[in-house]
């Protein structure tokens, strides 16, 4: 029988709570597995597992309006059209951080004056990393459709698993609870939340759950930093059990963590046994987790 | 002045910066909290609410009597939001962009204007400081819209500070257009250098001046320091790293109010931004 594929997808809500870190770790313990960062707006994992790209592809996604300038007769229907304010009414010139790819102002131009091409938004890779295959992506400085991108990469990084026999993906997700979370989110078999004890941890993180709960994907919690406001910690800790939300563990604050993405490493690679020792615990804790999410989703389906 | 904070790589301080400048400046300052699907600055602001109010987009809704299956709404929709079948008219809320494309295609003036809600906007004020945040509901993809909201509320008689989100894409930049400056946070280490490049790359594409504030000085490498000094971009203030910082933060204070040292740098940022500005 074919081995059911699980997706563990890395979130955080708030920005900067060590997610890309942990998902570095967590490449570093598990055994086979197909990594896929979804952070495509600001992609960092490859800072530390420092890929070698095998597959390099054009991301194409949408259209922009663009005016040409010969045919156009300056009649203004387009600008009073437009509901995005994307057109210059001295120049009659389409901002395009404005332009929403829409097209009705190309439907609609008495002299069809307005092209429609499709635009290039970024580029997508498959790497070979020490740990395993990696899917990641670049979205084009100021582009749109990242969350059609983060589709892209879960896609292709399940693709690839799929293609080698591989029953493992691990997910560096993007921050927020906006159009590419939902995306990076969907159809995942769990999630791990990486707060901080901070009281902007603690807010994000419930907005997190929430989603989680929208979208009806499982959840699991850890606290990174926990010894920067133990107080906070416990709270988050108490607010899963509350919850019925599975609290996986506490990691100190540890310079290591700095100190290894400087180094252009995963932290496991430094050397503090202690803190390896924990996050191998912290692997099987989720491993095991992971396992018996997909196998009630299973029974459900 | 329309201040904008931003910087690419989340968690490097740039509710921290705003807050603290807001309160800070006190009645000569508003702040606006553009970071809609993780809104942080009231928590560390007592604020008191005076406004709230719900923000919907509009959605089409199909009049299945008039409407005559013609398709022409499936084929101008770029965002697959409406699909006419045989049998019905299919609409997705949730993929709709309310460009209005369908209303105005509909041959049979089959199309009614139904509303999404996007989130919450609330204004209030701290001491004499201005606030404006909006909330994206849970579950919406869409931050642009309700970040446009939050902007219209802009006070051009004072000192605008607009926390922006994370990241590189139209969140930010809709927070950045419109900006006379924005405040680059960092943190110094290859993460924060990497995401840094990015963000200066999207200031570059708006043409908005820029400088760099480098966060927890001090924990990672001197990259940060190197790169903008080759790029030629003004580092504004380096903030050492110290613990006592992140506990108090932790806990949901203003360091401002905690630190004297705090009131010092952020005039001293002030006055760095006010003179990048006269060269």
């Amino acid at each position: 029988m074919e081995k059911e594929i699980k997706e563990l997808v890395v979130i955080s809500g708030k920005g900067g709570t060590g997610k890309t870190s942990i998902v570095g770790a967590l490449a570093a313990i598990s055994g086979e597995k197909i990594l896929v960062d979804a952070d495509v707006d600001a992609a960092d994992l490859h800072l530390i597992l420092s890929p070698e790209i095998v597959e390099r592809h054009d991301f194409i996604s949408g259209h922009e309006a663009v005016i040409v300038e010969e045919r156009c007769t300056q009649c203004g229907d387009c600008i009073s059209l437009c509901r995005f304010d994307a057109i210059d009414e001295a120049s009659f010139t389409v901002n395009s951080f404005n332009c929403e790819g829409c097209g009705v102002c190309v439907h609609f131009c008495p002299e069809k004056a307005i092209d429609f091409p499709e635009k290039h938004c970024g580029e997508w890779y498959v790497s070979n990393t020490k740990y395993g295959p990696m899917v990641h992506a670049r979205l084009g400085i100021a582009e749109e459709n990242s969350g059609k991108l983060v589709s892209l990469v879960r896609q292709k990084g399940r693709e690839l698993a799929e293609a080698q026999g591989i029953d493992l993906i691990i997910t560096d997700g993007p921050p927020g609870v906006g159009c590419p979370v939902i995306a990076a989110v969907g159809n995942a078999s769990a999630l791990l939340v990486v707060a901080e004890p901070t009281v902007s941890g603690k807010h994000d993180l419930k907005r997190v759950l929430e989603l989680s709960n929208f979208f009806n994907v499982p959840a699991m919690v850890c606290v990174n930093k926990f010894d920067l406001n133990r107080k906070v910690a416990i709270e988050i800790e108490k607010f899963c059990e509350t919850n019925n939300i599975t609290f996986i563990d506490h990691i100190p604050f540890n310079p290591e963590f700095v100190r290894a993405v400087a180094n252009g490493k995963t932290v496991v690679e430094a050397d503090d046994e202690d803190l390896v020792q924990l996050l191998k615990i912290i692997w099987e804790k989720i491993s095991s987790k992971l396992e018996e999410f997909s196998q009630k989703a299973a029974r459900a389906a | 002045m329309i201040l904008t904070i931003a910087s690419g790589k989340g968690g490097t301080g740039k509710t921290t910066l705003a807050t603290n400048l807001a309160a800070y400046l006190g009645n000569r300052a508003q702040l606006l909290d553009c970071d809609v699907e993780e809104p942080n600055d009231h928590l560390f602001l007592d604020i008191e609410w005076d406004e709230r109010e719900t923000v919907t987009t509009v959605i089409p809704e199909v009049d299945e009597e008039k409407c005559t299956r013609c398709g022409e709404c499936g084929e101008i929709c770029q965002f697959k939001a409406i699909a006419p079948l045989e049998a019905t008219v299919l609409v997705f809320p949730e993929l709709c962009h309310s460009c209005g494309g369908c209303f105005l295609v509909c041959p049979e003036d089959a199309i009614d204007e139904g509303t999404r809600e996007l989130g919450m906007l609330e204004i209030g004020h701290y001491n004499t400081t201005g606030f404006v945040h909006g909330r994206l509901r849970i579950g919406e993809a869409m931050a642009p819209p309700l970040i446009k909201k939050v902007k219209e509320k802009l006070d051009l008689n004072k000192i605008a500070i607009l926390d922006a989100p994370p990241g590189t894409s139209c969140p930010v930049v809709n927070t950045m257009i419109g900006s006379d400056y924005i405040v680059l946070v960092t943190e110094p280490t290859p993460f924060g250098l990497h995401d840094l490049k990015l963000a200066v790359g999207v200031t570059e594409k708006l043409g908005i001046p820029a400088g760099i504030v480098i966060n927890r000085y001090g924990i990672g490498d001197a990259g940060v320091e190197q790169w903008a000094e080759k790029q030629n971009i003004p580092v504004l203030l380096k903030i050492p790293f110290d613990r006592k910082v992140a506990e108090i933060y932790a806990e949901g204070k203003l360091l401002v109010e905690e630190l004297p040292e705090w009131s010092q740098m952020m005039g001293e940022l002030l006055s760095k931004i006010e003179k990048h500005l006269q060269n």
